[in-house]
């Protein structure tokens, strides 16, 4: 579920961007201020090794289809919500550049829907209080579940939020939930049992490797809650910052998904608190200059080729011929320029 | 797939250490002009799609000046799952009103809305990857810190990729082993998987204990050191300046419009 570049508008794909850079650089201090320096390797060939697992196939009961390791719960437990999510960020940036996974630009929205939700929310929240200290294998199973689950379920959202704030895609916010979260809802549990069964594993057979590494980890999860409050707060802030920067700047992609997701009547029946939540950020929206709703509605379904510019057809033959022509041109230069190449080498 | 993975890391690897203009430019140059060009191509809207067809040229020039397989990287390409495929294939399918008629074959615009996903897509993604061909990872890295990014990440990030090869060799003999060992999907559940994860885990942890040994006695104090030196030259400012100017024409002015109005005049 890595979120694309070709999806994203600048805007949403910027504050992403910015709310990462942001939390490694928090992250990075809080390292800084009381790490064993042990860490450093620890933190490197870990990375490493999410990445090599993620590259492990296995099969799904029940299914056939064959899922692979995400990594971010296991880092959360066995290093810390600080030194997890700097690993995680790591892991994911060597993925955008050498696999191309989504590109660079949404590597901010990756980096925030996988490395996040895990480390900040699941592990101190869920993981941490429900696995408790003692951590009968049991127990430690259950907590991976829920807070996989919950990860999970966090990222696959931030995705459809993505999407819809960025406009590009036509996918009405009811059906990208209802295609993105029971999907998520079966990868969340895999992952927690992947996530319960290594960390298991390890306790079973050399209990002390997780212990002097929570030992050596600063601040074992020493994360106060309303930490995570006034950081979701500001994210919330800033998603919405962003939401009313693009409306005001480019209106056609917002106004058009932003009026598909509310303008429907059968939704206020199955509200929940995020979507009223949603609600009154349409409703601030809504007051912004140039942001004309009322004109789409008026118009109408069949109408909506308003906010297309008027094709005339003298235009869209000089627009067909341009296109050739410019392709052509830069492929021709590009054909030059190796030929040139050649002949010098 | 696995060794093909692998195989694609190692290659981009050795592309990165080439030695033509563009892989001399300073690691800083070219990251500021992908991402400028990135932002760029995804900031047009939603319907664009002649507007995109000129940016077409900064890939071509950086795989022509760099000589870097076209093949490869377009095999590459196609072959990344992509969420944005996958994702944008629904505007069709929703978006069905007529906006255009291309020789009298009506064209909706959720076609060109997905075409316009298409185009970002592919632009976006050809020009992460001529990065990396052109530039090595620690060069990367550098810039990186030279642009702010904090110490304890650079320094994560290259040792990540320093072991990166190491670890990815040893979980290709582990998955072989398992493969050889079954028959079907039988054998390579997820109890198997945790397993082979658990030991990979352990020899990691092992080999990160003797890595931190080596590093100490060859004097490591926190810090990680790099020999090489970049320097940010007068040709550097020359690419990034010319890549700014041709982005801003590009975006700012209709140039398919004008070249296809006045070839029409012309003919």
């Amino acid at each position: 579920m890595h979120m694309a570049d070709a999806l994203l508008s600048p805007a949403v794909g910027a504050t992403f961007w910015a709310g990462t850079l942001g939390t490694i650089g928090y992250c990075a201090r809080k390292l800084k201020e009381n790490m064993d320096e042990k860490m450093v390797p620890l933190m490197g060939v870990l990375g490493a090794f999410i990445f090599a697992a993620q590259m492990i196939n296995f099969t799904i009961p029940g299914t056939g289809s064959s899922g692979h390791l995400g990594g971010g719960m296991i880092l959360a437990v066995i290093l810390g919500p600080y030194a997890g999510f700097i690993v995680m960020a790591s892991v994911l940036t060597i993925q955008a550049f050498f696999f191309a996974d989504g590109g660079l630009l949404a590597l901010g929205c990756n980096i925030w829907n996988l490395g996040i939700y895990p480390c900040f929310i699941a592990y101190p929240l869920i993981f941490k209080p429900l696995a408790g200290s003692g951590a009968s294998p049991k127990r430690i199973t259950i907590a991976s579940l829920i807070s996989g689950v919950v990860a999970l379920q966090l990222g696959a959202f931030s995705v459809v939020i993505e999407t819809l704030l960025s406009g590009r895609s036509e996918l009405p916010f009811g059906t990208f939930v209802l295609m993105m979260q029971p999907v998520h809802l079966g990868i969340g549990i895999v992952e927690g049992f992947v996530t319960a069964g290594v960390i298991n594993f390890v306790r079973a057979s050399r209990p002390e490797i997780l212990e002097s590494a929570s030992s050596a980890r600063p601040l074992s999860g020493g994360i106060s809650t309303g930490r995570v409050f006034v950081g979701l707060l500001i994210a919330a802030v800033l998603t919405g910052g962003a939401l009313s920067w693009f409306a005001s700047s480019n209106p056609d992609g917002l106004e058009w998904s932003i009026a598909k997701v509310f303008g429907k009547p059968e939704l206020p029946e199955k509200e929940t608190g995020i979507a009223t939540a949603l609600k009154s950020v349409q409703k601030r929206t809504a007051f912004l200059p140039d942001y004309d709703f009322k004109k789409h509605e008026g118009a109408g379904e069949g109408n909506r080729g308003t906010s297309w510019p008027a094709v005339q057809p003298g235009t869209s033959v000089s627009g067909i011929v341009g296109s050739a022509l410019v392709l052509a041109a830069v492929l021709l230069i590009g054909l030059i320029i190796r030929a040139l190449r050649r002949k010098s080498v | 797939m696995f060794d093909s993975e692998y195989f694609n890391l190692g290659y981009l690897d050795t592309l990165s250490y080439r030695d033509t203009v563009i892989h001399r430019l300073d690691p800083r140059a070219k990251l500021i002009a992908t991402v400028l060009f990135i932002v760029t191509v995804v900031s047009f809207p939603k319907y664009e799609i002649a507007g995109l067809l000129p940016f077409f040229l900064f890939p071509v020039l950086l795989f022509s000046l760099a000589d870097v397989p076209v093949k490869f990287i377009l095999k590459k390409v196609l072959l990344v799952s992509s969420f944005a495929v996958f994702i944008g294939i629904f505007n069709p399918v929703i978006d069905r009103r007529i906006v255009y008629s291309l020789l009298g074959v009506p064209v909706s615009g959720g076609w060109i809305s997905f075409l316009s996903i298409m185009l970002k897509f592919f632009l976006t993604i050809t020009s992460a990857l001529l990065l990396i061909a052109t530039t090595s990872f620690p060069g990367i890295c550098h810039a990186l810190q030279k642009l702010g990014m904090p110490e304890i990440f650079v320094s994560q990030l290259l040792f990540l990729y320093r072991y990166l090869f190491v670890l990815t060799e040893e979980t290709m003999r582990i998955v072989r082993a398992r493969d050889m060992r079954s028959f079907g999907n039988k054998g390579k559940g997820i109890k198997a998987f945790v397993h082979l994860a658990g030991t990979l885990f352990l020899r990691t942890v092992e080999r990160a204990e003797r890595i931190y040994q080596a590093m100490l006695s060859r004097g490591f104090a926190g810090r990680l050191h790099s020999v090489r030196s970049y320097r940010f030259s007068g040709a550097d400012g020359v690419f990034v300046g010319a890549t700014i100017a041709a982005l801003y024409l590009f975006r700012a002015h209709d140039i398919v419009g004008a070249i296809g109005r006045f070839s029409m005049r012309v003919f």
